[in-house]
């Protein structure tokens, strides 16, 4: 599946439900990076954010989640292309604090952009969306050929 | 010493039933009227949300409304965890007058300093 891996902050890695231990192998992966992988990493970091995705397929559906936090709804962009869905937009960061003094600034603004190939055909033109609690839920339905189907085998004794 | 700060505190919730929390990102900001906080719990609506000042110490708990699902998970990223985070309290701050609210996943907590700290001297007695 060629989605985009979810880049993790390394900041973050401390306390999002890991252990001591995970943390002390993380400070050991950092200290073996490569440059290389330092650079893809900085340059991440310019580019913006890439939010957590989940992907669900019952009979009839494919069913994707995507945490978007304090994003607009306008400001998703949602398209539908030879398999692949891909989300992108902007969450902007509000500039009426822009004077006041930062204590922690750990959420991430800009721009984003996931793709993800869906592993069996859908009817691209049922495709449903919906944004709620700063969570987008997209329903891919699935054409009547890739779901499944009950087929009766006979066996000859 | 910085004011708001969080505190090094693992979650006790629920004594009986082990719960995992994870803490959210926060961004917190500080003018001369007060301090805003935000922070990302996606997932988690007005219900879900509990906010308790105790002491000097703020709590917030974003309960997730988990969705039942039918079908078989590809691939999962979400932490299904609910959230928690602890943050003590600038003195500064009137505690009657903390107010939030939560839209599309994004908790704003919104604490004024109190009209009367000022900064104070203290005489040393000899």
């Amino acid at each position: 599946m060629n989605y985009l891996t979810r880049w993790q902050r390394p900041e973050l890695s401390g306390w999002q439900g890991v252990g001591p231990l995970t943390d002390l192998r993380d400070e050991i992966d950092r200290l073996f990076e490569s440059p290389l992988a330092e650079l893809t990493r900085t340059s991440q970091l310019l580019s913006g954010w890439t939010p957590a995705v989940d992907l669900f397929e019952d009979k009839d559906n494919f069913i994707l989640r995507a945490e978007l936090p304090g994003m607009k709804k306008d400001d998703i962009e949602l398209s539908f292309h030879d398999g692949s869905l891909s989300i992108s937009g902007e969450r902007k960061a509000e500039d009426k604090f822009q004077d006041a003094e930062v204590y922690r600034a750990e959420r991430f603004f800009g721009r984003f952009q996931r793709t993800i190939t869906v592993p069996a055909p859908v009817s691209a033109d049922k495709i449903k969306a919906q944004f709620k609690d700063g969570i987008l839920t997209v329903t891919l339905p699935k054409t009547e050929e890739a779901k499944p189907k009950h087929i009766e085998v006979k066996v000859a004794d | 010493m910085k004011a708001t700060l969080q505190k090094e505190q693992p979650s006790t919730g629920n004594q009986n039933q082990r719960q995992e929390f994870v803490a959210p990102p926060v961004n917190i900001f500080e003018t001369k009227d007060g301090y805003v906080l935000e922070a990302e719990m996606p997932g988690v609506n007005k219900q879900g949300l509990e906010i308790t000042l105790e002491g000097n110490e703020v709590t917030i708990v974003g309960r997730r409304s988990n969705e039942p699902w039918s079908g078989e998970p590809l691939f999962r990223e979400c932490q299904r965890a609910d959230l928690r985070r602890v943050f003590e309290l600038d003195p500064a701050i009137d505690t009657a007058k903390v107010a939030s609210k939560i839209d599309q996943g994004i908790l704003t907590l919104t604490l004024p300093k109190s009209e009367r700290v000022k900064p104070r001297k203290i005489t040393v007695n000899d």
